[in-house]
């Protein structure tokens, strides 16, 4: 049993804001789901499953009737920016179960703009709520022993941001479109040691939308073919402090399954969107994908190797979240939607990979230094 | 400089729930405690009842040397209460401990550093956190 080719994502939808004080959080997500049912060429009567995080106001109950959908599935699995790229996986195993056959998937809010619900506590609350982990400080533990371990530079890890905002500059809805130096990223105030300010990702308003489908269905429609081929979800922490490793993330497990899943290695991948919360979340994960070993991210991400048209692994050709779109604090959406761009021939002509047919879609939601859950996605232009 | 805003902090009293009321109240006798299995031998932190290593009921309390060296850290330059600076402790009998550093020269700290626990006063029991030792 396999979700291999048994589901295609037939719609996506970015919304252009960056800034949205005129809207609600409701609306951005009804705006993005508009915008990808449109995409698809369906309508909103054609959905019958709802996919959707904690960023939806009150969950998927609230949602789904806001959105005056009538679905017979629904899945609100929360696992912060990395939910969406899991929700395509239970998709695809929902529409191979004959449980839906049109999915809808969104993501929207406004961390600029209003204020963000509280992280529900889990059992750790007593034990580490004190101690103040925010985003900054829990992925820089985790750039701190990976430059103690490996010899990690900051001007390694500068080099993402570098790639980043070269494919910016040619995204009109990206926030930062300036292309920048390693000199400047590692000039940079310090925000929490040893990451700098450019080392970290912009807060945006916004959001995203996907249609994820049988296959019989996306045949039928007219956008060029994306389906999902291989798919794996993992989580990681501290786990009662035994043999603690900050230096890999669960990438390590939910990448292999992906790869095992769609008969690909990390060799074949022509186009990766990989979340980028903060340079440090990039490197770890190429190293935890297998685009290089252990320890040798540095070395691979420097000198443009990740720049489309210059390196070996073009990625985030949008800007990513270090430049474009970090809507809600969470990636994962951005990502899937900047690889189905990039399979269809749609991104940038200044970006487009040539022949794009095989893209991976990888994400960490939660804080990497703490406890993540990652899930990888293949993806493939039929 | 980094000193004394620690030092001014005020930090949330824990809630405590029945699984680690023992904790807090050792906390309050300045114990710092840990769990150990006696099944399979493991410590871990933060406590539980069960195991997470081999699912084990046989969990018991103990009390930690207290003492142990810094995995990682990171500073945070700023804050609404000012720099400080979060890490994990490996402590000496294995465990790693999520923690803050205190009273001390928060740009001096390094991976390796030996490092010992110091409890803070909250509104309730107090808080472990870890100051450089010598």
């Amino acid at each position: 049993m396999s979700i291999k080719g048994k589901a295609y994502i037939a719609g996506i939808y970015e919304h252009p804001t960056r800034h949205a004080p005129d809207k609600s959080t409701a609306q951005l997500h009804a705006e993005v789901a508009k915008g990808a049912i449109e995409d698809a060429g369906l309508t909103s009567a054609d959905i019958d499953g709802y996919f959707c995080a904690g960023d939806a106001p009150g969950g998927a109950w609230p949602m789904v009737d806001y959105l005056g959908l009538k679905v017979r599935h629904i899945d609100s699995t929360e696992t912060g920016g990395s939910s969406y790229i899991i929700h395509i996986g239970h998709a695809a195993e929902a529409i191979a179960a004959g449980k839906c056959s049109i999915a809808l998937v969104t993501l929207a809010g406004k961390p600029r703009t209003s204020v963000m619900p509280p992280r529900a506590a889990g059992a750790e609350a007593d034990f580490e709520a004190a101690y103040g982990a925010t985003t900054h400080n829990a992925y820089g533990m985790c750039a701190m022993r990976h430059m103690h371990d490996y010899g990690t530079t900051s001007e390694q890890l500068a080099w993402i941001k570098v790639a980043a905002s070269h494919h910016a500059q040619y995204n009109p809805h990206a926030m930062l479109k300036e292309v920048v130096t390693v000199e400047d990223v590692v000039n940079s105030p310090m925000i929490s040691d040893p990451l700098h300010r450019m080392d970290c990702c912009v807060v945006t308003d916004g959001g995203g939308a996907l249609i994820v489908t049988t296959p019989e269905i996306a045949k039928s429609l007219k956008k060029p073919l994306v389906r999902l081929i291989g798919h794996g979800e993992a989580m990681k922490g501290p786990r009662g402090g035994k043999d603690l490793d900050l230096t890999y993330s669960a990438g390590v497990w939910s990448g292999p399954r992906a790869f095992e899943e769609a008969g690909v290695t990390p060799k074949d991948i022509k186009y990766a969107s990989i979340y980028d919360s903060f340079t440090i979340t990039v490197l770890m994960q190429l190293e935890d994908l297998g685009f290089c070993k252990k320890g040798e991210g540095g070395k691979f991400v420097s000198d443009g190797n990740l720049i489309s048209g210059v390196g070996k692994l073009p990625f985030n050709t949008d800007g990513g979240g270090l430049c474009s779109n970090h809507p809600v604090n969470r990636g994962g959406m951005t990502k899937i939607i900047e690889a189905v761009r990039q399979l269809r021939g749609e991104a940038h002509p200044k970006v487009q990979v040539p022949n794009c047919d095989l893209a991976l879609v990888h994400g960490t939601g939660g804080l990497l230094g703490v406890r993540h859950a990652a899930s990888t996605a293949v993806l493939e232009r039929v | 400089m980094t000193e004394a805003k620690t030092q001014e902090k005020k930090y949330p009293a824990p809630q405590g729930n029945p699984e680690t009321q023992a904790f807090w109240d050792a906390a309050k006798q300045g114990k710092f405690l840990i769990k150990r299995c006696t099944a399979c031998g493991e410590a871990h932190y933060f406590p539980r009842s069960i195991c997470p290593f081999c699912f084990s009921d046989k969990t018991v309390w103990e009390e930690s040397a207290g003492e142990g060296e810094i995995y990682t850290f990171s500073l945070m330059r700023k804050s609404a209460t000012g720099p400080y600076a979060i890490g994990y402790v490996k402590l000496k009998e294995g465990p790693a401990v999520q923690t803050n550093f205190v009273d001390c020269d928060l740009s001096a700290l390094k991976i390796g550093q030996k490092v010992r626990v110091v409890f803070k006063p909250t509104d309730g029991a107090p808080l472990p956190f870890f100051t450089p030792v010598g």
